[in-house]
């Protein structure tokens, strides 16, 4: 692992993350509407939204939610490239979350009553599938012996869900935070208007509201991507294997999303920490005495 | 090529309409007639939306905020006037509070007349209004080479 | 060795002046050259010898331990002189406990244990040389400022009770110095207990009741320290045969069953000075004081030496089960409940507190691991924390004396409102919990080594914890960033010194997160070689050279990006889902045709992480969890 390595990656991840991102975009949106007796709208769609995006007057609240917003989707392009590029684990796992950050002070700088609230849901979204996250980095080193993705999809004797299954179902329950998907689209949902008009969203107009929909396109593929590590080892056939588990992660989430509603932060804090919890502290607990 | 037409992201508000449109309007998203097949999405947010879908009058109290929701949509806009009481004050035109049709508060593109609009008569107007709409992201793009 | 005697009696001199100096101007002129000549001597000391081992200097002087032996009852004397004054038997029972136990130690026992090496110092003492000396001093220049704002805040015909204050700034330097260069303990521990007395005298310097009852709290907790400090004293002198700080150190790690009940002892009392659950309360007591001795207890003092003790004793935890799981479980629950608490707490002062002390339990369980990561992990927490903390203290400070409160939903607005001073606040409030900077590198190697150490509990804690921690720095940091049409600006009228010290933690701070593989390699590696002989897995350039990149993000995004003007974009109001009548104040139409404001605050979810439902499980499971371990050591249970 290099830092040429990652810089490559992360400009390679900046062009393709937002292609495979806006497709599985395009995708869920079709899938969902299936599920609900729909036709639905064209596979492109979300590239046209993103496209009208960028063609809408230029406006907003101050000059500041821009720059925040820019910089959530740096650090999540840098993120990509760092998982893409094999590095360090929980160094992509810490610049994901300094991306959380800037978008939460980018809705917070508005001062608007819904864009604050919906940060600070997003505040204790953050706090509920973090431990978790952490417990997934730790996971993959205690079964493979490294933080670096390289070593761990190239891991001699079978892929790391042998030995971190729970760990695994853990990291499937909060995917649907990360993700934004109901029941746990509290600070900001994909679908419609909720309670808070668009949580964090609501004064991200035009071609800022473009970046956060690419931002999500990323972050998407990367939280995928962490899904797929799971299932790597040594054997270049692993990856067809990985690749349909994160199909059949993505459909799943899916089916969660059109199936569920929208339960309160209590839930969401104590679900996520108890899963943490029991799925990261039996399996890591597991790991290292047995 | 202009993608506001294949992105129309809706704001639907209430004047002081008997909600029967607005039974319809709401209905023209639901499976059955399905308007996500044209990128039709509901936004609760002037912010995020093209297209202003006014269903019933304007009267004393609503005015204001009639123009305030229009005033916050950004470039290129468009409204369509839902049902006759929107495109004239229908029904309740000479009532002492109703000031008559959305174009006596804001200008209106599309008129979609009935009572209560029917979904296929919104569609319709929604696809009139998606042309007007890349007309003056055409007209905008220009003006901002302009600059 | 002259300039160990330097740094440790300059300071000294220039308190001794200062209690004599009366004159305002002198005084300014005393504070900036004393400050910037314990820093430069600090720096110069500390670079000249970057990476060196174990030190020690030929230095003993029977008048020299009469001198300590009378330090020690002078300060039991002031003890008892208060504790008469304001009618606190328990502070004078402790008091007059230890004074005997120390009288007892110097005259009734015919020990004959010389140290001849009194002095000494190794990486980790410059390190804490660094701190004291920059750091410390930088607060005590900040402290010009703010004091005349504060004197002028007094009633009219108080008394000017600054040169006192002053002093005992300067006091707090020297016997830190103190404590990090005696090699021989009881030196080491007239250091601790000038310390303990200094706080008191700084927590109680306003005199008001409530500044009366906390400081009285925190005596009687650090005399409770203290006094364990003297019974690890006699553990020394009769069961290891030795006052050097150092050969007590070897002895314990090759032969543990002597040395167990000296290290529970020594581990309790830097576990009273490093605040940690049941013994928190003194620290949070602490901030009625002005902001400048918060600072310096929080960052660079007081706190730093009960975790500097413990760092050290980690070789010997790492041999020595008992006080090991001791102080890992102290610190452990400790770091886990204050960070909940933090959560509750909307006084930005509390905050930081809460923070601290959950920090330092960090450290503490970093140390009771004992490992060389863990100890690579505790020395860079130790090092960020102090920057991060005395930045963040001194621009509450700052932003209090110029908003007029300190709390936090107070503070909105403030990016434009200071919009200097909010900036460095967001860098010290990133600085704290957030990727790339040292606090997260530093938790990073706290997490490896746990990881490696097969400590399955401690990785839960800390994860858990972590995500409190976020939890309440984003919600803090939210607040700073609100942006609304054109406030007034006050930061117009904050004094050159409290900007100069600001932007010294900042440059420092910024200075550290670049330049951290350097520390790490002339600073805290070699501490670890020499103490361990190996160098635990240490975290790749690459990645280092990877948060740099993030760290030069991140601020050009706040010094260069948020807040400009931008001509392109228009400027809309945010949406109120109505009429706005008033952008500024989110004022809206109501149903009545009147103006009705929006008004919002954070989150503190009182009814999960409240102090009332948190703190008494940490009270009473550390509690138990200490008596346990001293009763197991008194039995010589499981220390074999």
């Amino acid at each position: 692992m290099t830092l040429i390595q990652i810089l490559i990656a992360t400009v390679v991840f900046a062009v393709l993350a937002p292609v495979i991102g806006c497709f599985l975009a395009g995708l869920d949106r079709i899938i969902s509407a299936r599920m609900q007796g729909r036709v639905g709208p064209p596979l492109l769609q979300p590239y046209y939204d993103v496209r009208k995006l960028f063609e809408k007057e230029d406006a907003a609240v101050n000059t500041s939610e821009r720059v925040y917003v820019v910089c959530a989707l740096i650090f999540a392009v840098l993120s990509g490239g760092i998982f893409f590029g094999g590095g360090n684990l929980l160094l992509d796992v810490f610049t994901i979350t300094l991306s959380s950050l800037f978008f939460i002070m980018a809705a917070y700088c508005t001062r608007s009553p819904y864009a604050e609230m919906g940060a600070a849901r997003e505040t204790i979204q953050v706090m509920s599938y973090e431990p978790m996250v952490l417990f997934m980095a730790v996971g993959f080193f205690l079964a493979t012996g490294s933080f670096d993705v390289s070593a761990i999809a190239a891991a001699p004797g079978g892929p790391a869900i042998g030995k971190i299954i729970l760990i695994f179902l853990g990291v499937l329950f909060i995917l649907t935070i990360k993700l934004r998907k109901s029941p746990f689209d509290l600070s900001m949902s994909h679908h419609a208007h909720q309670e808070i008009v668009r949580g964090m969203t609501t004064e991200m107009s035009g071609p800022t509201l473009g970046l956060v929909e690419i931002m999500h396109w990323c972050e998407t593929v990367l939280f995928l991507g962490w899904t797929g590590l799971f299932f790597l080892w040594g054997n270049p056939a692993s990856w067809i294997l990985a690749l349909v588990v994160v199909a059949l992660v993505f459909f799943a989430e899916i089916y969660i999303d059109n199936n569920f509603a929208r339960v309160k932060w209590q839930f969401m804090l104590k679900s996520s920490w108890l899963v943490a919890l029991l799925g990261g502290g039996i399996n890591m607990a597991f790991l290292m005495l047995v | 090529m202009a993608f506001a037409s294949k992105s129309p992201w809706v704001i639907h508000y209430d004047g002081s309409s008997c909600n029967g449109c607005d039974i319809e309007v709401l209905a023209t998203l639901c499976p059955g007639f399905d308007g996500e097949r044209f990128g039709v999405v509901n936004t609760g947010n002037p912010k995020h939306a093209d297209i202003f879908l006014v269903t019933g009058s304007v009267n004393e109290r609503n005015i204001e905020v009639v123009r305030e929701i229009y005033n916050q949509m950004l470039e290129p806009k468009v409204v369509v006037a839902c049902g006759i009481c929107a495109c004239t004050g229908g029904i309740f035109s000479d009532c002492y509070n109703v000031i008559g049709g959305v174009d006596q508060a804001i200008p209106v593109d599309v008129y979609a007349p009935g009572c209560a609009v029917r979904p296929e008569t919104l569609i319709d107007a929604i696809v009139a209004g998606v042309e007007v709409l890349d007309q003056k992201s055409k007209a905008l793009a220009e003006a901002k080479k302009g600059k | 060795m002259a300039f160990i005697g330097f740094l440790i009696l300059f300071p000294l001199l220039a308190a001794v002046a200062l209690f004599c100096v009366r004159n305002n101007e002198a005084r300014n002129v005393i504070v900036v050259a004393s400050a910037a000549v314990i820093a430069v001597a600090s720096v110069i000391f500390v670079v000249s010898n970057l990476g060196a081992g174990f030190t020690p200097f030929e230095f003993s002087s029977e008048a020299l331990d009469f001198v300590c032996t009378g330090i020690s009852t002078a300060i039991v004397a002031i003890i008892l002189a208060f504790s008469w004054k304001y009618k606190n038997v328990l502070a004078a029972v402790l008091a007059c406990v230890q004074l005997v136990a120390v009288l007892a130690l110097e005259f009734a026992f015919p020990l004959e244990i010389e140290v001849p090496y009194g002095l000494y110092f190794d990486s980790l003492s410059l390190l804490m040389t660094f701190i004291i000396g920059v750091v410390g001093s930088g607060i005590c220049v900040y402290a010009i400022g703010y004091m005349e704002d504060f004197q002028t805040h007094q009633p009219e015909g108080e008394a000017d009770r600054r040169p006192l204050f002053f002093g005992l700034m300067f006091l707090f330097l020297s016997a830190m110095f103190v404590i990090v260069f005696s090699n021989n303990m009881e030196w080491l521990f007239t250091g601790w207990e000038i310390t303990t007395l200094c706080s008191f005298l700084l927590i109680g310097f306003t005199r008001t009741p409530e500044a009366i009852t906390n400081a009285f709290r925190q005596i009687v907790m650090n005399l409770a320290g203290g006094i364990g400090f003297v019974v690890a004293l006699y553990c020394c002198a009769f069961m290891v045969g030795t006052f050097s700080f150092y050969d007590f150190l070897v002895i314990g790690c090759q032969n543990p069953a002597i040395a167990a009940a000296a290290v529970t002892a020594l581990a309790f009392a830097g576990i009273t000075k490093a605040a940690q659950m049941p013994f928190h309360t003194w620290l949070l007591g602490a901030m009625v004081a002005p902001t400048p001795t918060s600072a310096l207890l929080h960052s660079s003092t007081m706190v730093k030496a009960g975790v500097f003790l413990l760092v050290k004793l980690a070789p010997i935890f790492m041999v020595c089960p008992v006080p090991s799981l001791m102080v890992i479980m102290v610190g452990a629950i400790t770091f886990l409940l204050c960070s909940f608490m933090a959560i509750s707490q909307s006084n930005a002062k509390r905050v930081l507190a809460y923070s601290t002390i959950a920090n330092l339990g960090l450290v503490t369980a970093c140390a009771g691991v004992g490992s060389p990561e863990a100890v690579w992990a505790a020395c860079f927490l130790i090092l960020f924390h102090a920057l991060a903390k005395s930045l963040l203290f001194l621009c509450v400070g700052t932003a209090e004396h110029h908003i007029g409160s300190r709390d936090i939903e107070d503070m909105d607005l403030l990016f434009e409102r200071m919009p200097r001073l909010a900036r460095f606040m967001m860098v010290g409030i990133m600085g704290m919990f957030i990727a790339p900077f040292g606090m997260l590198i530093a938790k990073w190697g706290a997490l490896v080594s746990f990881a490696q150490a097969d400590q399955v509990a401690l990785i839960l804690i800390l994860g858990f914890g972590s995500a409190a921690t976020f939890m309440f720095w984003a919600k803090w940091l939210g607040k700073l960033a609100g942006i609304a049409g054109q406030p007034e600006n006050v930061e117009l009228t904050v004094h050159k010194s409290e900007w100069a010290s600001l932007l010294l933690m900042v440059v420092l701070l910024i200075c550290g997160c670049v330049a951290l593989p350097l520390i790490s390699a002339v600073s805290v590696e070699p501490y670890i070689v020499s103490v361990f002989g190996v160098l635990g897995q240490d975290i790749s350039t690459d990645n280092l050279w990877l948060a740099a990149i993030c760290a030069a993000v991140v601020f050009i995004a706040l010094f260069a990006g948020a807040g400009r003007s931008n001509s392109k974009q228009k400027k809309v109001p945010v949406y109120l889902a109505g009429v706005s009548r008033n952008d500024d104040t989110r004022a809206f139409q109501n149903a009545l045709s009147g103006s009705s404001e929006a008004v919002t605050r954070n989150w503190y979810l009182e009814a999960v992480f409240g102090e009332k439902r948190i703190a008494p499980i940490g009270t009473v499971f550390n509690s138990v969890l200490m008596a346990a371990a001293f009763i197991m050591v008194l039995l010589g249970v499981g220390v074999m």
